[in-house]
């Protein structure tokens, strides 16, 4: 893959892009308090007297959120830190009611880490290793409201103390594409995981963009942080912004400025965030209010063990042992429904079959990455419709896989399932194909009769023709025959 | 009719008991005492005759009803107003907090009111809990009831934080209150007016619901007339919170019964590190007067040391305001309080102007140099080198139990002293907490119990200062103590 | 160390205490009186020594994910989180507009 550049009045720049994400941490309840996190509640109608921050409150440590954090390292290879401790962060703002947002600075619950993002989709050797520096465990902050009253902006604090996870990546992207794969890759591993649901448009998942631009080969740039961005989409954009107008700033004799920025998608431009100027001395020390953090090795091996197949494990198997193309196995194990997916039919058609799942994978890829997708989409009907079962889809890929109908038969079939009124198992029977030779040489032999030019062409050296005569052998069956048969017949009458 | 507002803990509760008098009447009398008193002493901010009413009524109806009766029943007392009350004031004697009136009860007073006890009012206290001499206070100083033998009338200070406490109970507007204790906060103004007073090993006493000062120094505990009357009270207030995470998770002992002022077979240690050059003599007398009567109780008397003992207050005085500069942050005028907004403000405006409104002197000094020593460049320097000779504080107290049981200290340098004679420099006034810090700092049982008068008739407290979790072993000593030193002096009325 | 106007203004800012210029002047002798006496703890030889993080050896407690497990600590309680605010509106607490 070619280099990213940015092309300048005096030359190539290189971008430098690191990522801090924050992931909000599945759980039914706050980091450090009982009230609930689901999204989209009323105003303040999931605060506590401790997320208000009203005298007197403590922070009690929920252990899922813990759980989550170090299923979440383990997951990247991190390792996981048994004595860790919460450091409040101190700064003044609307949305943090205590005066300091309760984080982890000098010891985080996650060491370093990496994970593999694949570059380019159709090639997926293409790959690139992204460090990760740290993940440590955090309270989120509240909310402002700023367009409901001509002088006042309204705080809701009902995300005030959901728990955070902050993934701090490496200043290891070097391009807009490259921050979009490690987002999309980090994404799918906390979806695997289960650690973060990943909906971005809910705020689940934001990213701090930092970026800074060089000459290749030169030191760091001067960086800037363009805070809470809320798509890949944008995470890119800003990238891109952002390197444009450092190399044009520079270039114009002037110096970037280490600050905070916002990122205004309707203009697609990032500006300085004046509210958090002054607000760099955070004056980090250990809460008081609460201990160190030290996890007992039976917590970690529970955490271990609750690990789920990871993506680039599942893609190595389905490449592997279960013989998919790497372009298969990476459609499926991109987002981990698609993979449950696979998996849950994989299992049921070799059981309904009896056959291996390795000797049936390669149907079932297809069938559920082309065929049904294919299917759904043209007929418009979703993938959660009752009607796409999972029964429904093994007596079809069972039927095809053993020759009982074609391929594009079980289309038709499943076509006419979803949006009528047929019982499946009778059409199934009633579309059976014939390898009854006899037949097939019949309707054969009549088509070569009806078309002597054409075959006199084939055997002149248009081998392309020879599908022709298998596509009129199969019309002629009325799509009943089986193909395999039909090809075999077809090569010994054509001589 | 016996004078019931002599009586102290254990008297009430038994004549309450056996029906020589109800609790109602119990709590009239202390009421009309806390009226008369109100106008001269200042030691409330907001009197609740109600409240100690309608507990006492309850208390003397599960009486006639002939339901069991709690430990503190038909005791009223007094609550320090950093105790959060639900729906009456709680200020922690600011004007930040004027007016707030929690939705929520806090885990220790709850605790008193299900043993029985009533509420007589909210006690003053230094602003905040800073100061050791009630004169922080925005609702005004509290004045000692006691006098100097000289005739002068001089007004005393009764000690601080907890100086509406110690004042209270010495005048007997009360039997007992609740104190906090931060670097001596309970024993300090219990030495100075005569009464006894513990602050059980860090975490006896949930912190839930008490105005933070210095999170991991805060402790609750009671003062009271004598040993008895505080083991009683701290019974009642001690035990495991769930909700605040440095909460000790072990039973409450039976301290009451467990207490025997026979101390054969006891070692107590005499810190040589805290006989000071230039020590007062009368307190220096009163301290040799103490070894005497623990020698005369059985105890075997071994000298010790206590090296980093000089370093102790230095340490204190940047961990304390580090601590508080953060747990004051939350003082904003946003979600309680006071809000100043001067015309056109915007948010940090508004929190600039409401906290120089709402907090005293003292307290900015001290948000001051808390902000200054954990702000960056300054951190290392001041809070983790003040942490880490913390633990060699606490690791000399380690040492010393090798060799001992209890530590015999004085409690204080001097008596009390005249309002306004300290209160121009902050240092001198910080050096009054001299003995009382280290153990706040090494989290250990201490408690002060009155010796005698000095020539000017003013009280003077001895100190002793436990194991971890051995509350019995000074309570015990205490007893040892208050049984010799017969001490019955109590301020001549004069307001 | 010691400490001038500017640093006392700058930390008085950082603390959001608004401070006249005459408290600040009262303030810098006070501030680096305490300051200098606290600095004795530089003689100290701390080496080898870690900083306390634990007044009594404990660790942390966790609790289970329970919503609301304890009322007290539980949310489903607006009118109780917004009884004492200085400006409540429409279910919100209401502050000066904040430009970001």
């Amino acid at each position: 893959m070619s280099e990213y550049r940015i092309q300048g009045a005096t030359g190539d720049w290189e971008v430098v892009i690191g990522l801090e994400v924050h992931a909000q941490v599945v759980s039914k309840s706050k980091l450090f308090s009982g009230s609930a996190t689901a999204f989209g509640a009323e105003p303040n109608s999931q605060v506590s007297l401790v997320d208000a921050a009203m005298p007197g409150m403590l922070p009690v440590l929920n252990k899922e959120c813990i759980r989550q954090a170090v299923r979440t390292g383990l997951a990247i290879n991190a390792p996981i830190n048994k004595w860790s401790r919460f450091d409040r962060k101190n700064y003044f703002y609307a949305d943090l009611p205590q005066g300091y947002q309760i984080s982890q600075l000098y010891h985080p619950l996650v060491g370093e880490g990496e994970i593999e993002v694949s570059l380019d989709e159709k090639n997926p050797e293409a790959v690139k290793t992204i460090g990760i520096e740290r993940i440590h465990v955090e309270q989120d902050a509240g909310k402002l409201m700023h367009d409901q009253h001509p002088t006042m902006s309204y705080v809701d604090l009902n995300r005030s103390g959901v728990a955070l996870m902050e993934i701090v990546s490496k200043p290891d992207m070097r391009s807009p594409a490259e921050a979009g794969a490690y987002l999309r890759k980090l994404r799918t591993i906390l979806r695997y995981v289960g650690s973060c649901d990943g909906n971005m448009e809910e705020g689940s998942m934001r990213a701090d963009v930092n970026v800074s631009v060089r000459k290749p080969g030169d030191e760091f740039g001067t960086r800037t942080e363009t805070k809470n961005v809320n798509s890949v989409r944008f995470v890119m954009a800003v990238v891109e912004q952002e390197a444009r107008r450092q190399v044009d700033l520079i270039e114009d004799g002037g110096k970037v400025v280490q600050e905070t920025r916002l990122y205004d998608p309707d203009k697609n431009e990032t500006r300085s965030m004046r509210s958090k100027e002054d607000a760099h001395d955070y004056r980090y020390f250990p809460d008081p209010d609460l201990l160190p953090l030290v996890l007992e090795d039976a917590f970690l091996e529970e955490c271990r063990a609750s690990l789920p197949e990871l993506p680039d494990a599942k893609r190595a198997r389905y490449e592997g042992p279960l013989g998919l193309s790497a372009y298969n196995a990476n459609a499926l194990t991109a987002e981990v429904e698609t993979a449950m997916a696979f998996e849950e039919l994989l299992a049921s058609v070799a059981s309904a079959s009896g056959k291996s799942e390795a000797d049936v994978a390669k149907r079932v890829a297809n069938w559920l990455l082309s065929e049904r997708a294919g299917v759904l989409s043209a007929n418009n009907v979703l993938a959660s419709d009752p009607k796409n079962s999972l029964e429904a889809n093994t007596a079809l890929v069972v039927a095809a896989e053993s020759g009982a109908i074609s391929g594009s038969k079980a289309k038709e079939i499943f076509a006419l399932y979803l949006t009528g009124d047929i019982d499946l198992a009778k059409e199934i029977e009633a579309n059976q194909q014939t390898s009854d030779t006899g037949a097939i040489d019949t309707a054969i032999a009549k088509i070569l009769a009806d078309n002597a030019d054409k075959v006199e062409q084939y055997k002149g050296g248009k081998e392309a023709l020879f599908g022709f005569f298998v596509g009129q052998t199969m019309k002629a069956m009325q799509g009943k025959a089986n193909p395999g048969v039909v090809n075999e017949l077809l090569k010994k009458a054509l001589g | 009719m016996t004078d019931v507002t002599e009586l102290g803990v254990a008297a009430i509760r038994e004549g309450v008991a056996k029906g020589e008098f109800s609790a109602v009447e119990v709590a009239e009398a202390f009421n009309a005492n806390v009226a008369a008193a109100q106008q001269a002493l200042n030691a409330f901010i907001v009197p609740t005759p109600e409240k100690a009413i309608e507990a006492a009524q309850a208390v003397d109806a599960a009486r006639a009803a002939g339901k069991p009766l709690g430990k503190m029943a038909g005791v009223p007392i007094g609550m320090k107003d950093l105790f959060a009350t639900r729906g009456i004031q709680t200020t922690a004697a600011s004007h930040i907090l004027e007016g707030f009136k929690p939705e929520y009860e806090s885990t220790v007073s709850q605790k008193l009111w299900d043993a029985g006890a009533g509420m007589l009012g909210k006690l003053n206290l230094d602003q905040f809990a800073m100061g050791s001499s009630n004169e922080t206070s925005y609702f005004g100083n509290v004045i000692s009831p006691w006098r100097r033998n000289d005739g002068g009338n001089a007004a005393l200070a009764p000690g601080g934080s907890s100086g509406g406490s110690s004042a209270a109970v010495a005048a007997r507007l009360a039997p007992a209150a609740t104190g906090t204790d931060t670097g001596g906060s309970i024993r300090q103004p219990a030495a100075f007016t005569g009464i006894s007073g513990i602050k059980p090993t860090y975490g006896r006493c949930s912190r839930w619901g008490v105005v933070a000062f210095a999170s991991s120094l805060d402790q609750a505990g009671p003062m009271a007339r004598d040993v008895r009357d505080c083991a009683i009270m701290l019974e009642a207030m001690a035990g495991f919170d769930p909700k605040d995470s440095t909460s000790l998770d072990m039973p409450v002992p039976a301290w009451e019964a467990g207490l025997s002022g026979d101390l054969k077979g006891k070692k107590v240690g005499i810190p040589r590190e805290y006989r000071l050059d230039g020590m007062d003599e009368e307190v220096a007398k009163s301290w040799d007067q103490g070894i005497a009567w623990l020698k005369d109780a059985g105890a075997e008397i071994v000298e010790i040391s206590l090296p980093h003992t000089k370093y102790a207050l230095p340490t204190y005085y940047i961990i304390a305001p580090a601590e508080a500069s953060s747990n004051l942050a939350r003082y904003d005028g946003v979600r309680y309080g006071l809000r100043d907004l001067p015309d056109g403000a915007g948010l940090q405006d508004m929190y600039a102007a409401t906290r120089a409104a709402g907090f005293g002197p003292e307290v900015k000094r001290r948000i001051l140099i808390g902000t200054y020593v954990l702000s960056a460049g300054f951190y290392d320097a001041y809070y983790t080198q003040a942490q880490k000779v913390r633990a060699l504080i606490s690791r000399d107290f380690k040492e010393a139990w090798a060799h001992c049981d209890v530590i015999l200290a004085p409690t204080t340098p001097s008596a009390s002293f005249a309002l306004g004679e300290k209160s121009a420099d902050p240092l001198e006034m910080y050096l009054n907490d001299v003995f009382s810090v280290p153990a706040s700092l090494a989290g250990l049982p201490a408690m002060s119990v009155p010796a005698g008068l000095n020539s000017e008739g003013l009280p003077l407290g001895l100190q002793i200062i436990g194991k971890p979790f051995d509350e019995q072993g000074v309570l015990n000593a205490g007893l040892a103590i208050e049984s010799r030193a017969g001490f019955t002096a109590k301020p001549e009325k004069w307001w | 160390m010691s400490v001038d106007t500017a640093t006392v203004a700058k930390i008085a800012a950082l603390a959001r205490l608004k401070v006249s210029e005459a408290e600040i002047a009262a303030m810098v002798p006070e501030l680096n009186g305490i300051l200098a006496w606290v600095e004795q703890l530089g003689e100290v030889d701390c080496t080898g020594i870690e900083p306390m993080t634990a007044v009594i050896p404990n660790t942390l407690r966790l609790r289970d994910d329970v919503i609301d497990a304890d009322p007290l600590t539980g949310g489903g309680k607006r009118d109780d989180v917004l009884a004492n605010a200085p400006a409540a509106e429409h279910g919100f607490f209401g502050v000066p507009k904040v430009i970001e």
